[in-house]
């Protein structure tokens, strides 16, 4: 059977790598393909490249990045930001990415979701969820790169993971807005209520700060991977690191 | 020692492309029946459906080149599957260079599709176990164990991750993004020890 992913992730604004809190106050923290290089080698089951600023500036992701990062790492690799249309995917497939990570544009259109997956096929159509839950209630945010245009969309988190599963989505990445940055686990009570109605894979997202939330994340969900930027990137742990004491609290991991 | 990567209208070309470049073969990704037919290898390579690839190769009338090749050929996921006679994913029927078919893996059996991760790839014959490995796959189809399965992995059932006969080698997985254990069966595939 699969094992549990890692998956760093290069949150990227203006070509630089960084690294914000609850979604604001980003910091630079490196370089592209440094960090996608480094990643790879260290045992990554994956890299999320995510421009941050394209979709609240009404922008595509970079494309130079996209070939850049596929031409160092041989690795699956999923870009996200601003991709609106079938065109938009077919090209950064093209450049070299496995998957494209939609957001803010599947809210706006979800019929996008069904036409990329009838044209790619379901592998390659994630679905990026940031997550507010607010008595109670988890809201679906849209525009999150960005403080200023961050706004609830009112769709209940619940309702969009089968919404996007009718459409034909094959991943989602659950996003916990009010986890992310804190550096003090992941959002286990959120993925699992969410895991109740998901049938797709399902990547945890927001909230490692260290080596027991992986563990903890994998034994107390069912998640299949788990996604983190700042600890990563912080270089106080390795992917390797991680992975090893996955490893020893028996959790199905590659090493 | 030219490679040949055909065109299917996949997405994966680049990275298929670049993992080849690696190894110091020089490559053409192309549509050309003369460029394939004098390749030293063909790489059939596949993403999207069975159905989008088996039309692709019908309307460049690559099905007949494709199979009259005698040199090494790799088909890797969608490309592995259309080796094979026939393809539930939109009833497609297919190159039947290998005695099968492929079916969708079931929902049923409470499994995530498509199966998206890291699998954990045995060989049969001792020879190659030095192959086992984990690698990437993407799939929501797969096919049968049969006379041809040279590795086997397990997703609710038992599936071929890997089948040959004779000069056709087809692998479900991905071995341009199965970090170094892909580089190790790219290098099989190429024969290079």
């Amino acid at each position: 059977m699969l094992t549990r992913r890692i998956i760093p992730c290069l949150d990227v604004k203006d070509g630089k790598v960084v690294k914000g809190v609850q979604f604001k106050n980003h910091k630079i923290v490196g370089s592209i393909v440094d960090l996608a290089k480094k990643y790879s080698i260290e045992g990554a089951d994956e890299l999320v490249f995510y421009d941050i600023s394209a979709s609240t500036e009404g922008k595509t992701v970079k494309k130079e990045w996209v070939s850049k990062i596929s031409d160092v790492i041989n690795i699956p690799f999923c870009v996200a930001g601003g991709i609106k249309s079938v065109g938009d995917a077919r090209e950064i497939l093209n450049l070299g990415a496995d998957k494209v990570s939609i957001n803010t544009p599947a809210l706006e259109n979800p019929n996008l979701i069904n036409q990329l997956s009838k044209e790619f096929g379901s592998q390659c159509v994630v679905i990026g969820m940031d997550i507010k839950t607010i008595d109670k209630q988890n809201y679906l945010f849209a525009k999150t790169g960005n403080e200023s245009t961050a706004h609830s969309t009112g769709i209940t988190a619940l309702d969009w993971i089968e919404t996007v599963q009718d459409l034909g989505a094959g991943e989602i990445v659950i996003n916990s807005m009010n986890k992310d940055g804190m550096r003090n686990g992941y959002d286990i009570e959120l993925l699992n209520k969410l895991s109740t109605v998901c049938t797709l894979p399902m990547i945890a997202s927001g909230g490692a700060g260290n080596k027991e939330d992986f563990v903890n994340v994998f034994k107390e969900t069912s998640v299949d991977g788990a996604l983190a930027a700042s600890i990563f990137h912080s270089g106080e742990y390795t992917i390797s690191h991680i992975k090893s004491s996955l490893k020893n609290k028996k959790i199905n991991i590659r090493i | 020692m030219s490679v040949a990567i055909i065109n299917s209208g996949g997405s994966n070309l680049r990275s298929v492309a670049k993992a080849v470049g690696r190894l110091d073969k020089s490559y053409v990704i192309t549509d050309t029946a003369n460029e394939i037919k004098n390749a030293s290898f063909v790489i059939l390579p596949g993403v999207g459906s069975a159905e989008n690839v088996m039309q692709v190769l019908k309307e460049k009338n690559l099905i007949s080149v494709i199979n009259n090749l005698n040199q090494p050929v790799l088909g890797i996921c969608i490309g592995m599957q259309i080796l094979f006679e026939y393809s539930a994913e939109g009833n497609t029927e297919c190159l039947g260079l290998i005695e099968g078919n492929v079916k969708r893996f079931d929902e049923a059996k409470n499994l995530k599709v498509p199966q998206m991760g890291w699998n954990k790839v045995i060989f049969t014959e001792t020879k190659l176990q030095k192959f086992n490995s984990y690698y990437y796959f993407a799939n929501s189809y797969y096919s049968v164990v049969q006379k041809y399965t040279t590795a086997t992995s397990d997703y609710g059932t038992k599936f071929s991750s890997v089948v040959e006969k004779n000069n056709f080698l087809g692998c479900q997985f991905h071995p341009e993004k199965s970090a170094d254990a892909g580089e190790s069966f790219l290098k099989y595939f190429f024969q290079i020890s």
